[in-house]
């Protein structure tokens, strides 16, 4: 493993620690010995081939996926504790005949009241101001099928800070979004880590957007490859022999 | 019993002065909301095929209720239904098959199994076909009473379950983010369509059935641009086409269950040509 920052004293902050994480499908090792410390405030990008296993990384993460090791969440005065995630899906995409909108994904998340009896006065209220952190309050009644990649990803991305998360969880997010879109998106995320002071990791394939938005680039085939800042990442000898990059990606 | 009796022959209808009808038009106004609401959730999980498949497996539950000589065979069928919707959810889950290729296995099983069953020892079929064809105007004050406690059950269930429901058939990973029991609410799902469907096989017949727990659904999605107005769209063509087709069945002497399947498909076509301006 070629590692080149590695954060192993979290201080007073509060971070997202992994430890040994080792996930198996029969007797073979998907992901192998993952150490990660994430601090918060800090954006960290996912990066490596398909089948690198960052999917199921973030599942791992998430609870969805078994494994060994230790994930834990540390904050000041506190003993380890489980996190609270905010998460936006992979390519997330809906049927676009689908009569489910906005106001009624957000309703299903968040309330008891069933969504078929309409979404009530004071929950269309909290759809509004949790939209309003995305700049995304005109989509309330859209359908979510008829959404676009970027609008999709804001409605989502909305719906993951509803309530505030310790750490937010976005696989691809930059997958099927415009370029303009991209950059919208990034400053998004920046302007909600610094507002709330939540820890970002995100999987990407988009390697130009990450020496401006990332805090720390972590490089996964199998197991940690290299880590650090993405200037240090994307010019490591373990990214120029996964992506076959005689001159790196810089 | 009583009360609607009196409340029909206060009604200067015909055809509600007979005592099979006055049954029939109670039967289907409990009938029509429990498929208008199910249907809006088989259509959006995209499990039409299975709920044909749950009634094959109610026909074969009634056979082998027959074969033992349970008194009240829909009981029977009630329980094999069950199993079988918790066993195709089990095999399901830890399959890499695609979700119709097992529902055929099941389905042509559950066929296979029922006819078998059925005409063992050289039985006659004959007396299933009510349970191919139905028919709604047999149907007993007592099983208007059942329908009736599987209405309050199903609208329990889907004032507690409908969030969930939703979330996990339009995005399981975002669902189980959210803290969901993915694989229960859709285990508890396949249990009331099985309950449902094997409910109304004697009054709806086997063949025509999953028709009317596809179509409301259908016709509704058609004009639905949220969750409220695609319940309120299925129930309401569900209940249209149910008073209708009685009304069908009692003018030209034909089947009621067809009649209302023929309306539902008429409101599918009549939708679908509007579908575009409510998009």
């Amino acid at each position: 493993m070629n590692e080149l920052h590695y954060g192993g004293s979290c201080g007073h902050a509060c971070c997202l620690r992994v430890e040994n994480l080792s996930v198996k499908i029969g007797t073979s090792h998907i992901l192998k010995d993952m150490n990660l410390h994430v601090h918060c405030g800090e954006m960290v990008a996912l990066i490596g081939p398909n089948g690198a296993g960052k999917s199921t990384f973030l599942k791992a993460i998430l609870g969805q996926r078994e494994y060994s090791g230790v994930i834990a969440f540390t904050e000041p005065g506190q003993r380890s504790h489980k996190p609270r995630i905010g998460y936006v899906p992979q390519s997330p995409s809906f049927d676009p005949g689908e009569p489910v909108s906005v106001a009624d994904l957000f309703a299903c998340c968040m309330s008891k009241r069933p969504a078929f009896l309409g979404v009530s006065k004071a929950m269309r209220q909290t759809i509004l101001e949790c939209l309003d952190r995305v700049h995304g309050q005109d989509l309330i009644d859209k359908r979510v099928g008829t959404l676009s990649g970027g609008e999709l990803q804001r409605v989502l991305l909305a719906l993951a800070l509803e309530p505030i998360p310790n750490i937010l969880i976005l696989d691809e997010p930059l997958s099927g979004v415009d370029v303009e879109g991209m950059t919208t998106l990034m400053d998004m995320l920046d302007e909600i880590r610094k507002t709330y002071d939540l820890s970002i990791l995100m999987t990407t394939h988009d390697f130009s957007m990450l020496p401006r938005y990332a805090d720390q680039a972590v490089l996964i085939d199998g197991t940690i490859r290299a880590k650090g800042t993405p200037e240090e990442v994307l010019s490591s000898q373990a990214f120029r022999d996964i992506f076959h990059m005689k001159g790196g990606a810089l | 019993m009583t009360i609607w009796y009196a409340l029909c022959e206060a009604l200067p209808i015909e055809m509600l002065q007979w005592d099979f009808m006055k049954n029939a038009l109670l039967a289907l106004l409990l009938m029509a909301p429990l498929f208008g609401i199910l249907s809006t959730m088989i259509v959006t999980g995209h499990m039409s095929f299975f709920s044909d498949a749950l009634g094959h497996s109610a026909f074969t539950g009634i056979a082998i209720g027959s074969l033992f000589g349970i008194a009240a065979p829909t009981w029977a069928a009630v329980l094999f239904s069950v199993v079988f919707a918790l066993l195709f959810s089990y095999i399901r889950r830890g399959s890499n098959h695609a979700s119709d290729t097992l529902i055929g296995v099941f389905s042509s099983a559950a066929v296979a199994l029922g006819i078998l069953v059925a005409t063992m020892g050289g039985g006659s079929f004959t007396k299933y076909n009510k349970y191919l064809i139905g028919d709604v105007l047999s149907i007993t004050p007592s099983e208007i009473g059942l329908l009736a406690l599987t209405l309050a059950a199903v609208l329990v269930f889907w004032c507690l379950y409908a969030n969930r429901l939703t979330l996990t058939a339009v995005h399981p990973q975002l669902a189980s983010s959210r803290g969901i029991p993915v694989n229960l609410s859709q285990t508890l799902f396949t249990v009331a369509i099985a309950v449902v469907v094997t409910l109304s096989i004697s009054s709806m017949g086997l063949l025509i059935l999953n028709s009317l727990l596809v179509l409301p659904g259908a016709a509704s999605r058609n004009l639905a641009r949220n969750q409220k107005q695609y319940h309120l769209f299925s129930v309401l063509f569900a209940l249209v086409s149910g008073i209708l087709g009685l009304a069908v069945s009692y003018c030209f002497g034909c089947s009621a269950g067809a009649a209302i399947s023929l309306i539902l498909t008429a409101l599918f076509a009549l939708t679908y040509f509007f579908r575009g301006r409510s998009a």
